[in-house]
């Protein structure tokens, strides 16, 4: 249940942050900024009766790459605003539309000396002003120049991002068209793969169905989409064979889909007749609920092989070692590091990590699909050299303390670092 | 600071019985073993059973010693001037609760008991009742004298994640413009001076999710040099034990790291030689599965090595 | 058209959900397309219900074998059901949370539901012991450093490991168990662990570029032959 809160991200772009992440942490760059203190003015207001000194040097600029609905403003505080003597209550943001009448923004505390107004119509005109209050009084600011609100496409903040996401998508890309062509790649062998066909076989020797757990997340986990992806060339397999396959899911969506992969591969078997939508029932939703049912189907119907291939959580080991403990020969995966120490225990094969991915590829043989595996490699050398050349320049730097290896820290920590506004 | 010893173990009326129980059970395993007899998962599971059940029935508990990264937590709480401004973030749920609740509710009596100001809040929609349950157990029964708004305040819940403690670390009454009672900011006296997230002293997050103490290192701590430290569930810590010492002044890391600071926070503190100790009780059945399963995998490489010399002989 | 109409989708949606990612106006429209899930999701709960219905329906009419058990499952799927739609016991009007403090639901949420999930959740504790008295073998060399290690933490999570290695001086105090078990997960389990996170993400990608260029479509039920 813990689990379920420390949910890696699924999407592209959540794997690359993620990778970028984790690059980043491993370089023990951290970022320590320290808080500013304004200086203290020591003078006092003796007159309450007087309005407060207003802020000065009221700025608003165009908030930068955001939809246009954003304008940031930067101000002094009013040299009455000193928590020893409370000559400021607090501030008060103004806005002016197309020159219409003034509207209030915000409240702001003393000390405050920037506000960032949002929700603003794109591609319009605004002027603003700071209004110091204190008992009673108050006096404004005088007001910015017209300030239109402009809207970016694209957020170059995220150049970094951007780049790594170009350089690794690129080499994939670059990739599947060379294998197109017909080149020969190589792939390593992945030896949980090559046990599919022996434990296929197996299911097939004893007359014993085979148990497929497709983990317990919804279509939009894309470890769910690989664990669907192999399921179609498995049940090939056991469409040829006459093999009994039973698939119970958690969820809905999951079992319409793996009824139509499980279809297909009836189809392309030749054995549509054989295809029956019992193969693949729902459960329950509920994570512990599944468990029970899960369990309680191996106990009962002994499985000769049980496949553990998508997104598990806590439930892992407790699948795992039921499995182990009606004789079944196990093939796991799973892209969740917590759960793979169990996986490696109790079953016979473990896809670690991205070989769960990479399955459907392999198992395929298609050209395509084992040239976009290659263009992975291109993103494991980038996070390679930039692990040990940050090692190296962080370890340096606190030997020598030399300006030049900071330099090399720095850029890698701002080349992998996402920038937040 | 007392160290734990063997006389004290010992002493434990509780320990001999379950010692017997599993000791004896353990032995004759070990010489079933030496001669190539396997063991029985339902074996296993039996004993198991006994090393978690005896021990919480005879509510068998362990002097521990705390861990440095536990100390530092406490001697940073310990250390700050009597009044300083504490954030306690309460981010965790129910199935948390049972790792994270004893951490939370041994920390907020340390930080009452030394007198610091105590602001709570939580990330979490599920925090508020966690936050409720040391109000009740550990606050109101305890610090009788504690008076709201001025010792302490509750701000709630703030749906948000990381874009409350974005919010926050510049401007907390934006966030949080009443406390969980809808009493205005102005109105409550432990806030008078609270701006953003730099005007604390400290901040402690308690929950392993997300959002959790990882974010409020990331979008809290690192930005504004706050001190931040953490208590988490078991299977959490070892991912943030790289933020310590540097991003993180200290982390209690499941029931251990709780078991620890509820020992040595009551061992200081003799006015509270009484208080409830929930996580040295769960320490307790923990150790002895710990122990039962060590003594397992000698069990299961003894007979590894037995039948390795029986085939080679073949 | 069967096949080409899902694959359309899939790739509209993948690459905008890439490009939203880097423009702040289409951002909105990135957030739009979760939630269609979310809600496709819901009305595919009528789908998954149904299902489970028959089954079980099926198995009792039938008397298949284990039928009995069959009775619980619609029991507890159309009490549940009813308790949550009809707010059965709400303390206030059919305005109030079906979990409010008093209703059925949350009644038999919390007294059968949680303590159920709980307990299949606490077999873990023996689940674990039998797992590691079947893994931890010293069969190879990789093998024996595994034992090592986890005969570290786990008397690192006691306090016999404390007791054990007090002796130390407090300027070794490094080797201290508890220290030792504070190290090997803070560093060489935790380097692991990060280069298997690197691996998943590209992987990640990979995996998405197969799925977004349309290489990958078994999930479809492509028809292959």
């Amino acid at each position: 249940m813990i689990a379920r809160r420390s949910t890696p991200d699924s999407g592209t772009c959540g794997s690359l942050r993620i990778s970028t992440f984790c690059l980043f942490l491993l370089l023990g760059v951290a970022a320590q900024l320290s808080a500013q203190e304004g200086a203290v003015d020591t003078t006092t207001r003796s007159n309450p009766q007087i309005p407060p000194a207003p802020v000065t040097s009221l700025i608003a600029e165009d908030f930068n790459y955001d939809d246009g609905e954003n304008i940031m403003l930067t101000w002094v505080p009013s040299i009455d605003d000193q928590p020893a003597i409370g000559g400021v209550t607090g501030y008060q943001v103004f806005q002016i539309r197309n020159d219409g009448v003034p509207e209030k923004l915000a409240d702001l505390l003393p000390g405050a000396n920037s506000f960032r107004a949002q929700d603003l119509q794109i591609d319009s005109t605004y002027r603003f002003y700071v209004v110091a209050l204190a008992d009673g009084v108050s006096s404004e600011s005088i007001r910015t120049a017209p300030i239109r609100t402009e809207r970016e496409w694209i957020d170059w903040n995220l150049w970094n991002l951007m780049l790594i996401t170009l350089i690794i998508g690129g080499a994939i890309i670059v990739f599947i068209e060379t294998a197109k062509r017909g080149k020969k790649l190589f792939v390593r062998k992945i030896a949980g793969l090559e046990a599919v066909d022996e434990a296929i076989g197996r299911a097939t020797e004893m007359g014993r169905p085979i148990l497929y757990i497709p983990g317990i997340q919804d279509m939009d986990d894309v470890q769910t989409l690989a664990a669907l992806t192999i399921l179609g060339r498995v049940a090939e397999h056991v469409a040829t064979y006459d093999i009994k396959i039973r698939m119970p899911v958690s969820r809905s969506l999951v079992m319409t889909a793996a009824r139509e992969t499980i279809k297909a591969s009836y189809q392309a078997a030749g054995r549509p007749d054989a295809y029956s939508e019992d193969m693949v029932s729902y459960v329950t939703d509920e994570q512990f609920g599944y468990v029970a049912a899960v369990s309680g189907i191996m106990v009962r119907e002994k499985p000769a092989t049980v496949f553990l291939l998508g997104a598990f959580m806590a439930e892992s080991l407790i699948l795992a070692e039921t499995g182990n403990s009606v004789g079944a020969i196990q093939i796991a995966g799973t892209a969740r590091p917590a759960q793979l120490p169990f996986f490696v225990a109790a079953c016979d094969f473990t896809l670690i990590g991205e070989e769960l991915f990479a399955a459907s590829a392999y198992l395929s043989g298609e050209p395509r699909a084992l040239g976009s595996l290659k263009g992975q490699d291109v993103g494991k050398a980038i996070a390679m050299v930039a692990v040990v050349l940050g090692m190296a320049a962080v370890t340096l730097y606190s030997l020598t303390e030399g300006g030049a290896f900071k330099s090399v820290a720095d850029w890698l920590h701002t080349m992998f670092t996402i920038a937040s506004d | 600071m007392s160290v734990p010893t063997w006389e004290r173990i010992v002493g434990n009326i509780g320990v001999i019985i379950v010692l017997l129980l599993i000791g004896g059970g353990l032995v004759w395993l070990f010489v079933r073993a030496l001669r190539g007899k396997e063991v029985d998962r339902r074996v296993v599971f039996a004993f198991i059973l006994i090393s978690v059940a005896a021990p919480l029935l005879l509510t068998i508990t362990f002097e521990m010693k705390p861990t440095h990264i536990v100390q530092e937590l406490y001697d940073k709480i310990d250390n700050l001037p009597a009044g300083s401004r504490i954030l306690l973030s309460f981010d965790f749920d129910p199935p948390m609760a049972p790792e994270v609740q004893p951490m939370a509710d041994v920390v907020s009596r340390h930080v009452l008991t030394r007198g610091h100001k105590a602001v709570f809040m939580t990330l979490w929609a599920t925090g508020q009742a966690q936050f409720n349950i040391t109000l009740e157990d550990v606050i109101r029964r305890q610090f009788p004298n504690a008076v709201y708004g001025e010792h302490y305040v509750d701000l709630g819940y703030k749906a948000g994640n990381e874009g409350v403690l974005n919010v926050i670390r510049t401007d907390f009454k934006k966030m949080f413009p009443t406390d969980v009672n809808t009493v205005p900011w102005d109105s409550l006296p432990i806030l008078e001076g609270i701006r953003s997230c730099s005007d604390f002293d400290l901040i402690i997050s308690l929950g392993g999710g997300k959002p959790g103490v990882k974010e409020w290192v990331l979008f809290v701590g690192d930005p504004t040099g706050v001190p931040v430290a953490g208590g988490v569930a078991a299977v959490v810590a070892p991912m943030l034990y790289p933020y310590f010492p540097s991003q993180m002044c200290g982390l209690l890391g499941g029931i251990k790291g709780a078991a620890e600071y509820e020992n040595y926070f009551r061992d200081n503190h003799p006015d509270h030689t009484d208080m409830e100790t929930p996580a040295m009780i769960m320490m307790g059945p923990q150790t002895v599965a710990h122990v039962v399963i060590l003594a397992f995998i000698v069990i299961g490489n003894v007979l590894f090595f037995v039948n390795r010399r029986k085939e080679v002989k073949r | 058209m069967r096949r080409e109409i899902p694959l359309g989708i899939t790739i509209f949606v993948g690459f905008l959900a890439i490009v939203s990612f880097f423009s702040p106006p289409l951002e909105a429209l990135g957030e739009d397309f979760t939630l269609f899930f979310d809600i496709i999701a819901v009305f595919a709960f009528f789908l998954g219900g149904g299902n489970l219905v028959r089954i079980h329906a099926n198995k009792l009419i039938k008397k298949k074998p284990d039928w009995i058990y069959s009775i619980v499952a619609l029991l507890g799927f159309f009490v549940m059901l009813a308790a949550g739609l009809f707010k059965i016991g709400n303390p206030g009007d059919i305005s109030t949370s079906v979990t409010a403090p008093g209703s059925l639901f949350a009644m038999l949420y919390y007294n059968l539901n949680l303590p159920l999930g709980s307990t299949m959740y606490a077999l873990l504790a023996f689940y674990v012991a039998s797992a590691s008295y079947r893994a931890f073998r010293a069969k190879n060399r990789e093998a024996t450093v595994l034992l090592l290690a986890a005969f570290v933490i786990l008397l690192g999570s006691t306090p016999f490991g404390t007791v054990l290695t007090s002796w130390i001086p407090d300027s070794f105090d490094f080797l201290e168990i508890p220290n030792l078990a504070v190290w090997i997960m803070s560093s060489p389990n935790l380097a692991g662990q990060r280069a298997i996170l690197i691996g998943i993400g590209l992987g990640v990608v990979s995996m998405s570029l197969r799925l977004i260029l349309g290489i990958e479509r078994t999930y479809l039920g492509e028809d292959r032959g």
